[in-house]
């Protein structure tokens, strides 16, 4: 899209869309209108997704300063209770949904005062601590720039961490960044990179293609400071102590992307030892990796999820009463495989083969150094062989 | 006639409308047995992630949509205080549109004729009211909404007197 200098594409429907099943289908409609205001959603419905950054900083499975650590000592400052006590102004539904999930920040003071925009959990974490970052004003604004730039706030945040940690490694220099002081925790190096990044001006120009392609054009061993699965910046799971994900991601077509795989769920909810990489993982990762493809293909919202009680025979009901088109859970199974195998066929035709499903080098190379339950978790070549 | 106290009208508590078009479906859904939100008699407008309302006919008093028309094809009803269309007269030109402060009557996309919200006379129930998940939707006359404006500024008033 960029190369057309293309920002954006609108489209709107003008035909009625009428199930096949009717009746039946208003009936589930409303059921599921139930469900969404139950215990299915109730964390999407009231600190929503920015609660992951107390949970994932006390299991040490946070990213932060770009890989160096995987514990954020400042995460009190800019937690998910505090964004919602101090910013959120009010919570919207998307269109057509029953559940209440996005969460609109104000700033009410200050530089930024008035400043307004939505915020997740991976976009706070990827402008905050990912870039050693404690101050929310900072994360709201940089989060207002992607949203008006038109660039993705968790690249964004990545980029920005990767260009910091190669200005404290000498990689980049105060010179090479015009003059930005990129020090991890720097609110204002935030804000002028991202600028840089909108405009592609000076570094910018580079750092906007992602770290993968700018680490290969800065060179000086810039790459093993870039973390991304092929090509795409990594997410607020830290893999070295997540190994479920590890694999998963490392797997997954599109690379590090988490809402690509949800596999990190097993790992942070304790179903498994997520320092362990055993046998049988595999199994867990691909029929994740089904449901997530078929989830994507029925358009259903990944918040929701949890709604679908009976999961696969739910979507399987839901889309017989809208299609008329009979479908068995284990059917539509097949059609996650089938689109995940797609995938792969465009992946290879591409150029990308199984030298592609690897990690991040820190990932791989770097223990976590942070005292604490998971210190000296690293995923080695081994364990994902 | 329905006196204009007595005259009921769909009303969306700003507060609480979160924009997410429910209404807008169920209405089509109820009017056209179809799911098509250009269709629908009720319509969210998003001004920012804030400010979202929706909106439809209010059944004013000396409806300027009625006096608008130059070929007679809208009337209100004497008894609900309805806006009345007769299909055979109306030939889209779209004075009523230009007429309404609400943007609360509208061309339909097929017909080719205005359409405006009718409370959902053969439902017993406006569809959108029973439907919205925020309870932003309610029934009321002009006295009930002063009414509730009043007891939430007074509320107000004394949350902000707690305070100091």
């Amino acid at each position: 899209m960029g190369s057309k200098n293309l920002k954006a594409i609108a489209v709107r429907g003008t035909h009625d869309i009428k199930p096949a099943k009717p009746d039946q289908f208003i009936e589930m409609v409303q059921e599921f209108h139930e469900r969404m205001k139950g215990p299915a959603t109730q964390k999407y419905r009231t600190l929503g997704t920015t609660e992951n950054i107390l949970v994932h900083n006390q299991l040490h499975c946070m990213p932060t300063r770009n890989y160096n650590n995987a514990h954020f000592e400042d995460a009190e400052k800019v937690s998910g209770e505090l964004l919602n006590e101090k910013y959120v102004a009010k919570i919207i539904g998307c269109n057509s949904c029953a559940m209440r999930c996005e969460h609109e920040t104000v700033i009410p003071e200050g530089p930024y005062k008035g400043t307004m925009t939505r915020i997740e959990y991976e976009t706070l974490w990827a402008l905050g601590p990912y870039c050693g970052i404690n101050r929310l004003d900072t994360i709201i604004k940089g989060m207002e720039l992607c949203n008006y730039y038109g660039i993705d706030a968790i690249s964004a945040g990545v980029i920005v961490a990767f260009t910091m940690d190669c200005y404290e490694n000498n990689i980049l220099t105060k010179k090479d960044l015009d003059g930005i002081e990129a020090n991890f925790g720097n609110p204002e190096a935030l804000i002028q990179l991202l600028e840089k990044i909108g405009k592609r001006e000076g570094i910018g120009d580079t750092l906007a293609n992602g770290v993968r392609t700018a680490a290969q054009k800065i060179g000086k061993g810039a790459e093993k400071l870039a973390q991304h699965i092929k090509g795409l910046e990594v997410t607020g799971y830290d893999l070295r102590c997540l190994k479920t994900a590890a694999l998963g991601f490392a797997v997954s077509f599109r690379g590090a992307d988490h809402n690509r795989h949800g596999a990190y769920a097993f790992d942070v909810k304790g179903k498994v030892n997520r320092l362990k990489a055993e046998k049988g993982r595999g199994k867990m990762v691909s029929d994740m990796e089904d449901t997530y493809a078929l989830i994507d293909s029925l358009i259903i919202c990944k918040f929701s999820r949890g709604t679908y009680y009976k999961g696969l025979e739910d979507m399987a009901k839901l889309y017989n009463l809208v299609t008329g088109i009979d479908i068995t859970a284990e059917e539509l199974k097949k059609s996650g495989e089938r689109v995940n195998t797609v995938a792969r066929l465009i992946n290879i035709r591409e150029g990308l083969g199984r030298k592609d499903d690897t990690l991040p080098w820190k990932v791989m190379n770097v223990p976590i150094p942070d005292e604490g339950p998971v210190k000296g978790a690293v995923v080695t070549q081994k364990e994902l062989a | 006639m329905v006196k204009i106290h007595e005259r009921k009208f769909v009303s969306a508590d700003p507060e609480k409308c979160v924009g997410c078009g429910i209404c807008e479906y169920i209405c089509s859904w109820t009017k056209e047995k179809g799911f098509n939100p250009l269709k629908s008699r009720i319509r969210v407008v998003r001004v920012n992630q804030l400010a979202n309302m929706a909106v439809t006919c209010r059944r004013c008093e000396d409806p300027p949509c009625v006096a608008a028309c130059p070929r007679d094809a809208l009337t209100q009803s004497e008894e609900t205080g309805t806006i009345l269309l007769d299909m055979d007269k109306c030939n889209g030109c779209g004075w009523c549109i230009e007429a309404c402060d609400y943007g609360a009557i509208m061309l339909h996309p097929e017909t080719k004729v205005v359409h405006v919200c009718d409370l959902c006379k053969d439902e017993g129930e406006p569809q959108c009211i029973k439907w919205c998940p925020e309870e932003a939707l309610t029934l009321v006359t002009s006295d009930v909404l002063a009414q509730k404006a009043r007891i939430s500024a007074v509320k107000k008033l004394f949350q902000q007197a707690k305070k100091k």
